[in-house]
Order: C-alpha cells, then structure tokens, then sequence
C-alpha cells in the first residue's frame, strides 16, 4: 500500500465550475520524494491544498486521495485537522506572511507540536529549541524568543520547515518553499529539507515552477500544464528523453550552461506553444 | 512627531485619572453637603466657586471624573465583551454557514438603528435612572460598533496566509480564534475602545443632564451642568467647569483612539 494514492482528482471552482485542476492521478509511496513542475495557473497549488483538505469553501473536489488507504476526501472538518500536522504538513510559498506576527516564533513551533502530542508532558521548548537547531538556526534559544518581523526570510522558511517536520509527519508537502528566497539562501534552505527528511523518513511532495530545483530534491517528477499532468518519471529520464513539447522546453531551460555560447538562450516558446497564443 | 496626538490624549487622560483617584481620599470641601455661601465667583477659598447648592465646584469635579472613568470603563467593557466575539463569529463563518453571519449582522443592524436615547429612557422607565441603567444602555447602543469593526478586521485576518498555515498544522477553527484572530484584532479593537470611551463619556452626560442617568444629588459632569442651568442667566461660568471637564476627558480619549491608530496600524508596522 502506497502512502498517498491521488486518482481521477478534479478541483472545479465557483457556480461556472471552472476547472481548476483535471484527472489528476499519481502515488507516492513511504519516504518518496514527488517533485510537481509547472508554470504560474498549472493547478500546482490547487493540487496541494486539495490534498491537504484546505481548499476554499467554493471549490468542488472529485476523485479519490487515500492516504495509507484511508479516504479523506470528504472527511470532516475535525478529522481532517487530526491529519495535519501529523501525517500530513505544509511548507507554504511566502515565509514573510506565513506566521503569526503577533506570535513568538517558539510558541508557534510548541502549538503545533502540542495540538498532536501523545505525551503532553512539559519538555515542548526543549524540543522545539531542538527541532530549531537542527534545521540550522544556530541561536535557536534567542530565534525562539522572536516575532517573525524579527527575522529574515531564510531564518522564517526554516523555522517554518521546523514546524512541518517537528510532529515527524508521513508526507510533507513543500508549495514552492524556496521561491521568495535568493539564490544562496535557497540552496541552504534545500539543504537543510533533503537532510531533515532523510532523517525522519518523511516523503516529499515538491511544487516548484523550476526544473533544476526540483531536481535536487526530488527523484520523479510530475509536469502540470493546465490543469493535466502531461508527462511524469524519474528525473533522470525526464533530462535526457523528455517527450513532450512543454517538458522539453523546461529541459532546455534549465541546462542554460549547455547552450553554445553566441547562440540565443532557448525559451519554452520555441518548443511548446499553446492553441491561441500569440507567437 | 507622529506620537504627539498620543501623548496629548495620555496627558488629558492621565488627568482625568489622577482627579478620580484624589477624589477617594481627598476633596477640598465636603462635596455633598449644602452650605450657605452659594453662587461664590471663583477665588478663596472656593477656587472655581460654588454652585447653586453652596457646594466647592473643584470637589464636585473631582468626584465626578470617578464617575465618567467608572462610565466608561463598564460601558466599554460590555460592549467589546459582547461586541467582538459577535464580529468574531460572524467574521469566521465562511461561505458554507454564511447564516450565521447574515443573522449576527443583522440583529446587531437593529441594536444600530435603535435610538439610544429611547434605549434609555426605556431601561430608565423599567430599572428607574441610575448609574447602573445608563451605563448598560450606552454599552448595549455600543455593541454593534465593536461588532462591525470585529467583523472587518476578521475577516482581514482569516484570509492571510499564517491562518492557512495554521490549519495545515491542524489548529482547529475555534483555537484559530482564539489563538490567531484575537491578538491580531486587538489593535483594531483597541482603537474603537478608546473612541467608544470618549462616546461613552458624552453620552452618560447626555443621559445625566436629561435626568435618565445618575441621580440628582450625585456630582457628575452631566448633572453639574444641568444644575448650571437653573442659573444659566445670572451665573453662566457655572457651566463652563462641567463642560470643559467633559470636553477635555472626550479629547484626551479621541486623540488616544487617533494615536493608537496611527501607531498600531499593520502597514505602518513594517516601516517603523
């Protein structure tokens, strides 16, 4: 049995139900790794917040997701908040807005620690003090005692990877988790995610819009193009034989060092163009 | 430069405060007994003069800032107690028990559209005028206004994105509140408390003067200027201590509720 197993899902939105997300199929067994590659409106993040049960309250979702073959599509609002945060976490995109600003960072990291302990003794900061080392906030003790505003936006991502990973969840799922940071505190931020989900045996799915990203986290890979998965496999494959026309555009683009120096760079344009688009 | 506005309300504030808390132990003269020596101009020993009853206008003032911060206080407090978590509720429905907001709203609509001052005069006719009645009538008049601001800014904050992140740890909707909406609302909160405080000020006035507040015999700010009044042509600064005494305390709370804001206000917060 898979950990997460996703057929048929379909996410429509609003009274003209339009489709947000179509047929989307794929599992994840235990302590795999899913990266989903896309552009801006593939239904990447519909995908996540499906899975997750946080869909806004227009959103019609059918098909089928089981993790550990339990059906949660369509469980309770009290259920489905005992699997997050426990089987299930999140890493969200914008570590800026993604704590509480009227919270001390420490405190966030216990409540969610606290919301699913099995044993409710008193050694919650300890652990959270911990939990905030390992993910490499070396002055964990005074990090502990921050507002967000307090801290950088590397140092807030971190602290959010801490409290995804503090429960040891079954999955964890990164929407886009590097995004708003620059490149060398990205990379570190990555580093950090492949070591903490090694060690606690945690599966992975990885939204990103960026292929060589994708690539040093995950193993497989899911393409979403509007909605559809139009190709999926081993990350390897995909880089060397990728089949269709939108993968071998994102293919080219991410191996920017291979392109022959006075030729122009490549676009996902010169590969794939869509039905109406202009050029 | 942009604290002024904050300090000159704590100021007047401060004051307001400090003559409550002298008038426990102290009054220049007994502030109830009547005396002979009424209608005295302001000078010695009686430094704003007497009123109509011979009774020392400063101890009368001093008393009466008690009963405004007392006012204030219970009145406010009822209403934010009852107000917020009504706006709160409202606020987080959603989509899906959209009712509960429609009928949160509405019944607080009617309290809205309903005069105040036949909410008085209503409680006044079936508890008799008291301190009491005037203040449950201006903190029920409030409610609505802490209801709206409660709502707006609710639903301001369940739409970001660390409410999300929140439930994605499996926070339920109701620790969610608690948690998450409520410290984050408080400064909105805040603010129309301290507005409120400065309504509730005038309003218990209102209600003294009209004789549908606190009692006759009882130095309020409200009841010493109608009192004034009997002698409003031959003794008109009889009335000025009263009226600037309420005028000074409305400031000092409208500026602290102006202050606050400026200062509290979430898209100023960054840049500090």
């Amino acid at each position: 049995m898979s950990l997460l197993e996703v057929s048929g899902l379909t996410v429509r939105f609003g009274r003209r139900q339009v489709v947000a997300i179509d047929d989307v199929s794929f599992t994840l067994g235990e302590q795999e790794r899913l990266g989903i590659i896309g552009e801006s409106g593939s239904g990447k993040t519909v995908t996540a917040l499906a899975l997750m049960g946080l869909l806004p309250e227009n959103a019609a979702v059918t098909g089928s997701v089981r993790v550990r073959g339990q059906e949660t599509l369509g469980l309770g609002e009290a259920e489905y908040a005992k699997l997050r945060g426990d089987t299930l976490s999140m890493v969200f995109q914008e570590p800026m807005t993604a704590l509480d600003p009227t919270m001390r960072v420490g405190r966030q990291v216990a409540e969610v620690l606290l919301l699913h302990a099995r044993n409710t003794s008193g050694n919650s900061r300890q652990r959270v003090i911990e939990m905030l080392r390992r993910v490499g906030l070396a002055d964990a003790e005074r990090i502990a005692d921050s507002y967000p505003h307090q801290l950088s936006g590397g140092q807030r991502q971190r602290v959010c990877v801490a409290m995804a990973l503090i429960n040891s969840p079954d999955l964890v799922i990164c929407d886009e988790p590097t995004t708003a940071l620059d490149v060398t505190v990205q990379a570190r931020v990555l580093k950090v995610l492949d070591e903490m989900l090694d060690a606690e045996h945690t599966a992975c799915l990885f939204i990103s819009h960026d292929l060589a990203v994708v690539s040093q986290v995950c193993s497989h890979v899911l393409v979403m193009l509007d909605g559809r998965i139009v190709e999926s496999g081993p990350i390897h494959r995909i880089f060397a034989t990728p089949s269709h026309p939108y993968t071998k555009g994102l293919v080219a683009t991410a191996q920017l060092d291979k392109v022959a120096p006075g030729s122009p760079l490549p676009t996902v344009a010169d590969f794939y163009t869509r039905a109406g688009a202009t050029r | 430069m942009r604290k002024i506005q904050l300090y000159t309300g704590l100021a007047l504030i401060a004051l307001v405060i400090a003559a409550g808390l002298v008038s426990l132990v102290w009054t220049p003269f007994d502030p109830i007994r009547v005396t002979a020596d009424r209608l005295l101009d302001p000078g010695w020993p009686h430094l704003l003069g007497t009123d109509a009853m011979g009774i020392d206008i400063i101890s009368r003032l001093l008393i009466g800032a008690r009963y405004c911060l007392i006012v204030g206080i219970i009145s406010v407090s009822l209403a934010a107690i009852a107000g917020v978590p009504m706006g709160v509720l409202a606020g987080l429905s959603g989509a899906r028990s959209g009712w509960v907001d429609e009928v949160v709203m509405r019944v607080n609509d009617v309290v809205y559209a309903f005069p105040a001052l036949l909410l008085a005069m209503l409680l006044a006719a079936v508890a008799g005028a008291s301190t009491v009645t005037a203040m449950v009538a201006i903190g029920v008049a409030t409610i609505p206004a802490f209801a709206r601001v409660a709502r707006a800014a609710t639903l301001e904050v369940a739409a970001s994105d660390f409410v999300l992140a929140a439930r994605a740890a499996g926070t339920t909707k109701w620790s969610i509140a608690v948690r998450h909406v409520f410290p984050n609302i408080a400064p909105v909160v805040g603010v129309q408390a301290s507005v409120g405080f400065a309504m509730a000020i005038l309003a218990e006035a209102a209600l003294s003067y009209l004789g549908l507040g606190t009692p006759r015999g009882t130095p309020t700010w409200g009841g010493m200027l109608r009192d004034a009044q009997d002698v409003w042509y031959t003794q008109p600064v009889q009335a000025l201590w009263p009226g600037l005494a309420i005028a000074l305390a409305v400031l000092g709370f409208n500026l602290l509720g102006d202050g606050l804001r400026d200062v509290l206000d979430p898209r100023l917060r960054e840049v500090r």
